[in-house]
């Protein structure tokens, strides 16, 4: 039997705010443990939560990029656990009226194009980090009440690939839309994964089963590839998959059942007495819209038809927003968008790759790039000699000029030292000579090869195939 | 003596909250929660089919600050309230089963 897979996403990502999502306490990574905290993140009788006004920009802004309807009115909720990582035992969030309904993301998937729907978006706030060692667990408050945002996709994927791709595309419109730093390392975007898989042509979608808090892409990745084969592999011995929460072993690249904290209907949840709902006015909204940075799908587009790069520079530059704007930076010096093209994705990537940095680390500057592409634009110095400028760059620093002028990169365009070299090359190689005399146009560039070899690199190949024309020409 | 109601027990409240309760204070319990979810149970006698539910007694939104940072409590002062500490962190018992 043929079986399909149901995929669906919900994805928490923290909001680049200074403060918290109910109070004025700092959201700072990798603080010293419990310095941020206050009655309101602690859960204090009494203590109340206000809205962080920013954070509900954001949220919106992310519904606004995501192509959401963003809800004229929306509320708070209650959801109701006891577990340490929640000092009030209940999260705030949002239940019946999120911020943000419906949207999509479209990303290509295998060459081909699809659209993942969206459900909703709502405002919450996050929990505590807790720390496992012998005999107990610690609680690092800092974390607790800051802002998040979960991002509830339809179950509309249908396999690890598409989920992948879903998720880089939401990742990199985060980024670009300055609404979170999407860092996994920084549990700035996790996602629960819900699978399940029904033969082919059954309407009914299978038990699902939810594999929790996962925040590296790859182990995502794993973890439904392992639970599509896990889940068949029940069904065709004729088991029945339980509907249960599973979590994920990176080591073993496995997924296992897990006990759950409560039942759906145990979390309680009610309308939280403490916040009054959002009203969000038409006008607040299109200024909001108003304010949208340009989206990678859409810079992808205007690198093609306005600067005339291939489809597949635009998207290789586009790829990460550090990378883009990188890339806009030295377009303000120079209009040979091909070339800085061709820089990044050759020299530049690769250097990074070799020394493990990151594009802001590198030695070359935008401006620097652009005076290396007009020395070679001006034939002062050949592409290969451009290169190796940069690689000088990157490695120790300094001026582009300077090292042309330092290590005699310039290239000779002088007639009286190139007449040298192509007299000696025709002199000594007669026959491809005869040969382009003959009518083998190709044979000229034996010739050039021979000039460029006797100058070590310096000859102007323009002028010396020209002065070659014109001596065997005439 | 109202009839006992079927969505609430005393029991699973009371595990939900992580209450140890006696058979006597669960049964005491249970007959005090039955009087009052039967007196709240008199609203069910209006019909509110038209009225749109609401959260709030008073029509106010939007109570929003800045994102401006403010100030966080003294960490001493805080693990001061925690039953027990380690490296400036809160210790509870052991809330993973590994």
């Amino acid at each position: 039997m043929k079986y399909e897979a149901t995929i669906g996403l919900e994805t928490h990502i923290m909001q680049k705010t200074n403060t918290k999502m109910f109070c004025a306490c700092k959201y700072e990574y990798g603080a010293e443990p419990n310095t941020h905290v206050c009655p309101v993140c602690l859960g204090y009788p009494g203590a109340l939560p206000v809205m962080n006004e920013k954070a509900i920009e954001l949220c919106c802004k992310a519904g606004l990029l995501l192509g959401c309807e963003i809800n004229p009115y929306s509320k708070w909720d209650r959801k109701n656990y006891f577990y340490p990582d929640m000092a009030k035992n209940y999260q705030i969030t949002q239940a019946d009226q999120p911020l943000c309904l419906g949207g999509q993301v479209a990303v290509e998937v295998d060459g081909e194009m699809k659209t993942f729907t969206l459900e909703r978006i709502h405002q919450e706030e996050n929990a505590a980090k807790n720390t496992h060692v012998a005999g107990a667990s610690l609680v690092d408050y800092n974390r607790a009440g800051t802002a998040l945002m979960e991002i509830v996709s339809n179950p509309c994927m249908h396999s690890a690939a598409d989920a992948l791709a879903y998720l880089t595309a939401l990742k990199q419109i985060m980024e670009y839309g300055g609404i979170s730093d999407c860092n996994p390392e920084k549990g700035q975007i996790r996602s629960d994964v819900n699978v399940s898989v029904r033969p082919v042509g059954q309407e009914k979608l299978g038990s699902k089963v939810e594999i929790k808090n996962m925040n590296s892409f790859a182990f995502i990745q794993q973890a439904i590839e392992y639970e599509i084969d896990r889940q068949i592999e029940v069904l065709e011995s004729g088991g029945k998959v339980v509907q249960e929460t599973r979590g994920f072993d990176s080591d073993r690249g496995e997924t296992f059942s897990q006990r759950t904290k409560e039942n759906a209907h145990d979390y309680r949840y009610f309308p939280e007495p403490d916040l009054m709902p959002v009203k969000i006015s038409a006008e607040q909204i299109g200024q909001w819209r108003s304010e949208l940075p340009e989206l990678p799908v859409q810079r992808r587009e205007r690198y093609v038809k306005e600067l005339g790069l291939p489809e597949y520079d635009a998207g290789v530059l586009t790829a990460d927003m550090a990378t883009s704007d990188w890339f806009e930076r030295v377009m303000v010096h120079t209009r040979n968008a091909k070339a800085v093209s061709n820089f990044i994705m050759g020299e530049m990537m690769r250097l990074l790759s070799e020394h493990g940095l990151s594009i802001a680390e590198s030695k070359v500057t935008p401006e620097k790039l652009a005076e290396i592409i007009a020395l070679i634009d001006a034939k002062t110095i050949s592409t290969g000699a451009g290169k190796q400028v940069f690689e000088i760059i990157f490695n120790e620093g300094g001026d582009p000029k300077q090292i042309v002028e330092e290590k005699g990169m310039a290239q000779v365009s002088d007639d009286s030292a190139l007449e040298g070299w192509a007299d000696e090359a025709i002199a000594s190689n007669p026959k491809p000579v005869e040969e382009y005399k003959a009518g083998n146009a190709a044979s000229i560039n034996f010739l050039m090869g021979q000039v460029m070899k006797a100058s070590r690199g310096k000859a102007n190949p323009g002028a010396v195939m020209q002065m070659l024309k014109q001596k065997l020409d005439g | 003596m109202p009839e006992a109601n079927p969505g609430m027990h005393v029991s699973d409240i009371a595990h939900l909250a992580r209450i140890d309760l006696t058979s006597e204070e669960t049964a005491l319990f249970q007959s005090q929660l039955d009087q009052i979810l039967h007196y709240v149970e008199q609203l069910n006698e209006l019909d509110v089919g038209g009225v749109e539910p609401t959260a709030h007694a008073i029509p106010v939104y939007n109570v929003l600050r800045k994102d401006e940072i403010g100030q966080s409590l003294d960490r001493d002062a805080v693990i001061a309230n925690a039953p027990a500490a380690t490296g400036g962190q809160i210790r509870v018992p052991k809330i993973i089963d590994q």
